[in-house]
């Protein structure tokens, strides 16, 4: 009896082995491929914050006797580190307020699209019904369609807008969140604690907000995580295709969808954006595989993991 | 019971695609009126209003609401979807003598992704834990990260700006068809190989292969017969749940190569604002998206007689 009060004792107080570690310290934990995607990201996170303050030249200053002016390396002059674009802007500096734009715009859309998914995954959750079913059917019909197409034709209709823009990054995925947080909530209102909760009173709102949400937050947070790079891709998609940010904004997919004309003779416009941007989704998308492996609440059958894909490795 | 087919489970699943339909049409049109005056917005600021009201009263824009719903709804079932306003003809016709296009464009990256993807998933799980299956999984993660556009630019940078071995646009010749088809069959080949790995790597673990090694099935028989139509399900699944995706790949991917298909022309009619196109193209994939989504339904009683016989147990 007291060896087995023993043995309870140190299994509480050993750490929590799957608390979500951000990796800012002890990378030597990380696998390797992992370490590099969180400082690559770390990187971007400085680029988009300290953009004004790095970069050697503003993003729209024009030096006409620079235009097309190659990457250092390839001998070309001027202080440009990644060359020069049609207009002679710095490609370096317009790279770093590119990924400023590309990645608010991204985290903006995620946070949007993850609380109100995650609002109205609560009230399926909580009311059942036909606020249940009513949910449901939106998220089917989300789920259907192809969220370009859909954009697209918003674009078409309302004409762009820097607002209607963000506020259609927030639309995208939202039914995501919605089913896994719908599926955890009612996991969740089955359990002790809930029923306890309720017996000694507390309201519907403080169950909820207070202890409910509170226990299903991890396996939401790692879904925010894996839906950052699908956000950053449908922000540059649209901006590549000429209906996203528009100029003299500038955001990556932008740059590369108007470099895309100047391929033959200076590249670099072009590549340099877009190799940050796969190098960006790449990190992400490594990190969230390593966190859907970490986090054991993941509900596996939800629509982060699909059928088949079991927790083992994925990564390389 | 049909044929071993459950007619009210098809009835009910027939129903829900329509509902899906439904919703696409009325989206369209609350859009379109949401977004203003089409007859003002698709003319020229400087024409007279008699010209804005004759082409009001020719695209019914003047009748009330619920009659031009309803007319909405008449003209959506004989498929005629208003007429383009660049081109002067009925939008159906616009659309459709882009389908072929966009047809052989997505079969043959289809094909290419299921050849390339499903044997490299099979062998990756096979050689488990080898030189090979992380040469497959690297390749699945990097080409799963990789965007459609970029990975288009980059193509035409090596093969058509630099080795010149490939024409960059058009699609006259079967040598215009391959780097269109490698843009575009590469994410979902790397999808195909990453699902199909787990889900034979589950499927080997199961006791029904250790049987039928025990029976004394030859290796080969062991994976064509038993493991494959195991592991087919959760692929099948994977490739409803992400076609969508594909068809916002098609849209770039026309783009890029200037491939005269649905895509680029649903571009093409969102920077030209010309609706009727766009809300013509928009149903149409709402359709096959819905109809793609039920005949996958409809396959998984074929691949598993175990949800054959639930369905059969259940509503008849």
């Amino acid at each position: 009896m007291t060896a087995q009060l023993e043995r309870l004792r140190q299994e509480s107080a050993r750490p929590r082995r799957f608390a979500l570690r951000f990796p800012t310290f002890g990378l030597w934990r990380f696998p390797p491929v992992v370490a590099a995607a969180a400082i690559f990201l770390g990187l971007m996170v400085i680029a988009a914050v300290f953009a004004d303050l790095i970069a050697p030249f503003s993003y729209e200053e024009q030096n006409l006797l620079g235009r097309l002016q190659p990457p250092f390396w390839l001998g070309g002059s001027g202080g440009y580190l990644f060359g020069a674009d049609e207009l002679g802007r710095d490609v370096f500096s317009r790279t770093l307020y590119a990924i400023r734009t590309s990645m608010a715009v991204a985290l903006l859309g995620t946070i949007i699209g993850a609380l109100f998914g995650t609002f109205l995954g609560f009230l399926a959750a909580r009311f059942r019904g036909w606020v249940d079913d009513l949910v449901m059917l939106l998220v089917d019909w989300q789920a259907a369609m192809p969220f370009l197409v859909i954009a697209l034709a918003v674009l078409a209709f309302f004409g762009n807008n820097l607002v209607l823009f963000i506020a259609l990054m927030g639309i995208y995925g939202w039914e995501k969140y919605a089913r896994v947080a719908r599926g955890l909530v009612l996991s969740a209102q089955e359990q002790g604690y809930a029923l306890a909760i309720r017996s000694l009173g507390a309201g519907g709102g403080r169950l909820y907000v207070k202890h409910i949400l509170p226990n299903v937050l991890s396996p939401l947070i790692v879904l925010l995580t894996l839906n950052i790079p699908d956000t950053i891709l449908m922000e540059t998609t649209l901006s590549f295709l000429g209906f996203g940010i528009q100029p003299p904004r500038t955001s990556l997919g932008l740059m590369l969808g108007l470099g895309r004309d100047y391929l033959l003779n200076a590249w670099w416009i072009a590549v340099v954006p877009g190799t940050v941007i796969f190098l960006t989704t790449l990190s992400i998308s490594l990190l969230g595989d390593w966190l859907i492996k970490e986090v054991p609440q993941m509900p596996a059958h939800e629509s982060t993991q699909l059928p088949g894909e079991s927790r083992e490795s994925i990564g390389p | 019971m049909i044929l071993g087919v459950n007619l009210g489970f098809i009835a009910a699943k027939v129903l829900r695609a329509l509902l899906t339909v439904w919703l696409v049409l009325t989206f369209v049109f609350v859009v379109l009126r949401l977004s203003g005056d089409p007859a003002t917005q698709l003319l020229p600021d400087d024409v007279d209003q008699a010209t804005v009201d004759y082409y009001s009263k020719e695209w019914g824009l003047d009748r009330p609401l619920w009659e031009q719903y309803a007319s909405y709804f008449e003209a959506a079932a004989e498929g005629s979807f208003g007429i383009s306003f660049a081109d002067r003809r009925p939008a159906l016709e616009v659309i459709a003598e882009r389908i072929p296009a966009t047809l052989q464009l997505g079969l043959l990256s289809f094909a290419f992704a299921i050849v390339v993807g499903i044997p490299l998933g099979v062998v990756a799980a096979l050689r488990h834990n080898t030189v090979f299956d992380r040469l497959a999984m690297s390749f699945a993660v990097l080409g799963y990260a990789m965007p459609y556009f970029f990975m288009g630019v980059l193509l035409i940078l090596l093969f058509s700006l630099q080795l010149r071995w490939l024409p960059s646009s058009g699609s006259s010749t079967w040598w215009h068809l391959i780097m269109p088809v490698l843009t575009l069959g590469t994410t979902p080949a790397a999808m195909f190989a990453r699902f199909t790995r787990s889900s034979v790597l589950e499927v080997l673990n199961k006791p029904f292969i250790r049987t039928a090694r025990a029976k004394g099935a030859l290796p080969w028989r062991e994976i064509v017969f038993h493991a494959l139509p195991n592991a087919a399900i959760p692929v099948v699944t994977v490739l409803g749940l992400r076609f969508g995706e594909l068809i916002g790949g098609a849209v770039v991917t026309e783009t890029v190569f200037a491939w005269p298909g649905m895509g680029r022309l649903l571009v093409g009619a969102v920077a030209n604002r010309d609706l009727a196109v766009v809300q013509g193209i928009v149903v149409l994939i709402a359709i096959s998206m819905v109809t793609v989504n039920l005949v996958i339904d409809l396959t998984y009683g074929w691949l598993d007689p175990r949800i054959r016989s639930a369905r059969a147990e259940g509503a008849t």
